[in-house]
């Protein structure tokens, strides 16, 4: 069968070895050098069975990571299955996704173009969804997302506040393209971004209007993109090296993940374009190893762009040569800060390295250098296909475009969001998110992982950009967002952070090494209820040295999350150290459990569960905890049905 | 050459463009703690002892690689830098076994001299500490990973100086450790025991074994000598106590090698005082060596060579020499080949 990929007919010559300057354009509104309604028409119909219309419906069913462990690809095949069966195939097209984002809600599908979106599928619905959808015309209400929000079920996806209250540009594919093939992204513009840089612009020009767009680097630290571009280009070497960043190492977050997983082609469209302007023609992409799906996403990508010239020598025929690796990284958090990403890719320890000199000058095998994140590169080939102009219309003044965020912990919509920078914390966090779990109360969100620091009620006003969120102690880090409610101990938080930093310390320098650690054995002390006043001065006071000496970002920002806690819950710190108390009642040494007599039913189950033995009662006195006995263990709740054992 | 002009704790310095603020600070005698610092080997910024505050940048920047600026004002003994310096001090003794009294490194020990001038007693952050095995598998180098401050100074002289790279960190965080691949004794690792780490650590981590227990440095008196070993020309200091040598130790001023030997030369020198060494000529008389002196062995080995160039001619005599002699003893020797016996039999154990 004919793709569109293939040669209209004879008079196309595009092959990698002799290749046509004009063959994205050529595919999508084709043929350019000739004239032959034929050949168009062909290719107007190979391009219609890529996008979804009346007689092309398709099923876009999420097969991410997140979905794929819920049991997304049985849902693939019974789908498949089920539509051969009523016959369906010439209709109906069943196509697995990257991530659409809700992964609370997952598995998901999204049926196109009528936008219906099922949530939490099961292979036992598919009979029905397609039963009712393809045959009878009707909905499957039962599936539907319902908001929790207005209780009202979504009609389309688009109306579910989760959707329709983000901007997604860099998401814009993900969800709705086959990320295994070329041809859907190129149906949905994709490398029209490449064909405008190589065709009608200089490499300077391509930077100039990177930089016209105030695109910030996505991993962190929020650089402008094309300055340091212009830094690479300018710098004195024959060759030079690209690099995308894709450890994503932070607890909590996988934008990265995403993107990778669902819309390969555009990393490394951003990759093609910067490695234009930059003058580089090798590039690799670091990712860990922990994302199997993404670098098979990867691979798969890189090899179909060498496939039609896209990835090679001359590609379009503009002389310009570009060649795309893979290394897989064994998942150290600190791989991703760039040097010692560029350490690890030489084959060597990752560990930072002082700058100067910067990777611009001296970075991978000692090559001027130009590392990105992932989402950075994606956002590239919006901006070489529409303008810098229409990519700066969203975001602040600062800060602009859009950003993907991991919603994760205590939030209805745990997921990836992609909103304009600027949009506010709550926003975020209630429209999209569609606000706390269990109807339980907000407490703080973590943002930025363990580089950022926590921000309270009295911040969901704060607008999202590079700038506010570092005023507040807080960034935006990679972009992981951990929502925390009433029962989260903020202490417990500080410690848990503090670990995950100590431990993924690459040991180098004295006051992230040794430092963290003692910082942790304060915070447990504090969890431990053997906190003393004069601790927290301590705890401060360290944190400000080892922010203000560490070598690299992963000490300079570990203090953080502890700074912050201080800073805007310093009462519940005084708490577990005045009154030996644990406000959340979480940290286990500074509970006591206890039975209250009028709820006891007098059913003995806790007495039975209690691995400990210290309960005791019969069926005429209410059962009852001997606290010198009890190791805490919580079991007695959890086994009580009249909720009568109490945690204080 | 292109000069700056500086300003450090108030006053004004100018020193040669490319210079490093730690550099600047010490051609003009301020003092600048440093751990991990080494002239020798390639500026590394793990330690952050040498941390000043700089007016226009963030944080406190280590000044060993930290570049010296036209008008740069730099401050080396704020309260700020010297609270931040005390408490890097504090970690790295809260997490160092103070056994000071029998360390082999007291007296010539950074940490100890840093702890005593910042006033530093390892309590504020008391905690848990490394419990690590004491690699004690070969003749020459002990190490104790405990007392180790991971300043990747041996990493850098066993790779920059001696070009093995048997050492290198392992682990992450708190459980970082220096040392072979795979953690393996030095025994058994790729060591050549060139002595490099040892003369780099400015703790008692790694120290020369055989000198433990011989003296203390302020005991020893260190002399320059040059090593009889080869013709290289290696400087080193003896390490003499009561007129006995106990060890060689690094001259960083030797001007052929720095602070590089070999494992003859740092580790071969016990035998100066074996008692099998031979310290006068032997002459074989009835089958026995017995004690002679410079003069009869010379005798007795000109008038050989003279009988046999005699009766076989003086081809049949060949002269080697060795690559342990300088390069004017193997020029007199040729002469002696060539000249006196008249032979052009001459060769030398290095030729190729
Ligand atoms: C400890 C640490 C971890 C980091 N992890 C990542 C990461 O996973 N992905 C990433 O893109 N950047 C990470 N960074 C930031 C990178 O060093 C670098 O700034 C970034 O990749 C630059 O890309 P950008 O300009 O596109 O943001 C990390 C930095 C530090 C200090
Ligand atoms: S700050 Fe931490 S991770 Fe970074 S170099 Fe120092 S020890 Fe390594
Ligand atoms: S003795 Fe020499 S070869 Fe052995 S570890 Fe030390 S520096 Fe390396
Ligand atoms: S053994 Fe000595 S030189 Fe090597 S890292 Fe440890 S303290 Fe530094
Ligand atoms: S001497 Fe400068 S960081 Fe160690």
């Amino acid at each position: 069968m004919k793709t569109l990929l293939d040669p209209c007919c004879d008079r196309c010559t595009h092959t990698p070895e002799t290749p046509c300057r004009d063959y994205v354009r050529c595919l999508t509104e084709g043929p350019i050098c000739h004239d032959d309604p034929a050949c168009k028409a062909e290719k107007q119909r190979l391009l219609k069975e890529i996008k979804p219309n009346e007689e092309n419906q398709q099923i876009f069913v999420c097969t991410g990571t997140g979905c794929a462990s819920c049991g997304a690809h049985n849902i693939v095949d019974s789908l498949n299955e089920e539509i051969n069966h009523q016959g369906l195939a010439n209709t109906v097209n069943v196509v697995p996704t990257g991530c659409h984002g809700f992964c609370e809600q997952g598995p998901t599908l999204i049926i196109e173009p009528r936008q219906i979106l099922y949530t939490l599928v099961k292979p036992d619905d598919v009979a029905e969804i397609v039963q009712k959808e393809f045959v009878e015309g009707e909905r499957v209400e039962r599936l539907l997302y319902v908001d929790p929000l207005t209780n009202q079920p979504a009609t389309t996806f688009a109306n579910a506040n989760f959707f329709a209250k983000q901007t997604r540009v860099v998401l814009n594919n993900c969800g709705f393209i086959n990320p295994e093939k070329i041809e859907d992204y190129i149906a949905r513009d994709g490398y029209k971004g490449l064909t405008n840089a190589l065709q009608k612009m200089t490499p300077v020009e391509v930077i100039d209007e990177v930089k016209k767009s105030g695109l910030r680097g996505r991993g962190g630290a929020g650089f402008p993109t094309g300055l340091k571009w212009s830094f690479c280009r300018q710098a004195i070497g024959d060759k030079k090296y690209i690099i995308c960043n894709a450890d994503e190492g932070d607890p909590g977050a996988f934008m990265d993940r995403g993107v990778l997983e669902g819309d390969p082609h555009a990393v490394i469209e951003g990759m093609l374009i910067g490695a234009y302007a930059i003058g580089a023609d090798e590039g690799y992409v670091y990712c860990r190893a922990e994302y199997p799906l993404a670098i098979k996403h990867l691979e798969i990508a890189i090899r179909q762009a060498e496939e039609v010239g896209l990835l090679g020598d001359n590609i379009l025929n503009s002389g310009f040569n570009f060649h795309l690796f893979i290394r897989a990284g064994a998942g150290a958090f600190v791989c991703g800060e760039e040097t010692a990403l560029i350490a690890s890719i030489e084959g060597k320890r990752g560990m930072p390295k002082v700058r100067p000199p910067f990777p611009a000058q001296s970075g991978l095998w000692g090559k001027p250098t130009n590392n990105n994140n992932v989402e950075t590169w994606a956002n590239v080939p919006h901006i070489l296909r529409n303008g810098a102009d229409r990519y700066a219309q969203f975001g602040t003044e600062k800060s602009k475009g859009t950003k993907i965020f991991a919603l994760t912990g205590k939030v209805n919509n745990t997921g990836l969001a992609e909103v304009p920078m600027g949009m506010t914390l709550r926003d975020i966090i209630f429209d999209i998110g569609g606000g706390i779990q269990n109807g339980k109360k907000f407490k703080a969100v973590q943002i930025g992982g363990p580089s950022g620091g926590c921000l309270p009620d009295e911040m969901l006003d704060l607008q999202v950009d590079y700038d506010t969120l570092t005023k507040a102690g807080a960034m935006v880090g990679s972009g992981g967002l951990v929502v925390m409610d009433e029962t989260t101990c903020m202490v417990d938080i500080a410690r848990f952070f503090l670990n995950f930093s100590q431990s993924e310390s690459c040991g180098k320098c004295t006051p992230c090494r040794e430092g963290t650690k003692r910082m942790w054995e304060i915070l447990d002390k504090i969890t431990k209820g053997e906190g003393r006043e004069e601790d927290l001065d301590t705890l401060e006071q360290l944190a400000r040295v080892v922010k203000e000496t560490s070598l690299c970002g992963l000490g300079q920002n570990a203090p953080n999350p502890v700074l912050s806690a201080l800073k805007y819950f310093r009462h519940e710190f005084e708490a577990h150290i005045r009154d030996k108390n644990c406000p959340a009642h979480v940290c286990s040494a500074l509970l006591t459990y206890r039975i209250d007599p009028d709820k006891c039913k007098k059913c003995g189950l806790c007495a039975k569960s209690c691995p400990a033995g210290c309960i005791t009662g019969d069926k005429k006195t209410p059962y009852e905890i001997d606290a010198t006995a009890c190791i805490k263990c919580g079991t007695c709740a959890k086994v009580c049905k009249f909720g009568a054992v109490l945690r204080e | 050459m292109e000069w700056i002009t500086l300003s450090i704790d108030g006053r004004t310095v100018t020193v040669p463009k490319g210079t490093t603020v730690l550099e600047a600070c010490r051609m003009n005698n301020i003092p600048i703690p440093t751990l991990c610092h080494d002239p020798e080997l390639s500026n590394y910024g793990s330690c952050r002892m040498c941390i000043v505050e700089i007016e226009g940048m963030r944080n406190l920047p280590p000044s060993c690689v930290t570049q010296a600026t036209q008008g740069m004002v730099v401050r080396t003994q704020t309260s700020k830098v010297r609270n931040a310096r005390t408490t890097i001090l504090e970690l790295l003794v809260a997490n160092h076994p103070l056994d000071c009294m029998t360390c082999q490194k007291m007296g010539d020990c950074a940490l100890a001299e840093y702890a005593y001038e910042y006033r530093v007693t390892g309590e504020v952050f008391k905690g848990q500490r490394r419990e690590l095995p004491l690699d004690d598998s070969n003749p020459f180098i002990l190490r104790d990973p405990n007392k180790c401050i991971l300043c990747g100074k041996c990493v850098r002289a066993c790779e920059e100086i001696q070009g093995r790279s048997v050492l290198d960190f392992s682990f992450r965080g708190f459980n970082a450790q220096v040392g072979p691949a795979f953690n393996l004794p030095y025994s058994e690792s790729e060591c050549v025991f060139c002595g490099s780490c040892v003369s780099v650590c400015p703790v008692g981590a790694l120290t020369e074994k055989k000198m433990v227990g011989q003296g203390r440095p302020w005991e020893v008196e260190k002399v320059q000598t040059t090593c009889p070993f080869c013709g290289t020309g290696c400087n080193f200091d003896l390490n003499v106590k009561d007129g006995k040598v106990i060890g060689v130790t690094s001259n960083p001023e030797a001007p052929v090698n720095g602070k590089a030997l070999c494992v003859k030369g740092r580790f071969g020198m016990d035998l100066i005082h074996n008692s099998e060494r031979l310290t006068t000529p032997l002459i074989k008389k009835d089958g026995e060596f017995v004690e002679a002196t410079w003069d009869e062995a010379m005798d007795l080995v000109a008038q050989k060579l003279g009988e046999v160039k005699q009766e076989h001619g003086a081809d049949a005599i060949a002269v080697l020499s060795s690559a342990r002699c300088t390069n004017e003893e193997n020029f007199l020797m040729q002469k002696l080949a060539r000249a006196v016996i008249g032979t052009n039999n001459i060769d030398h154990c290095a030729r190729t």
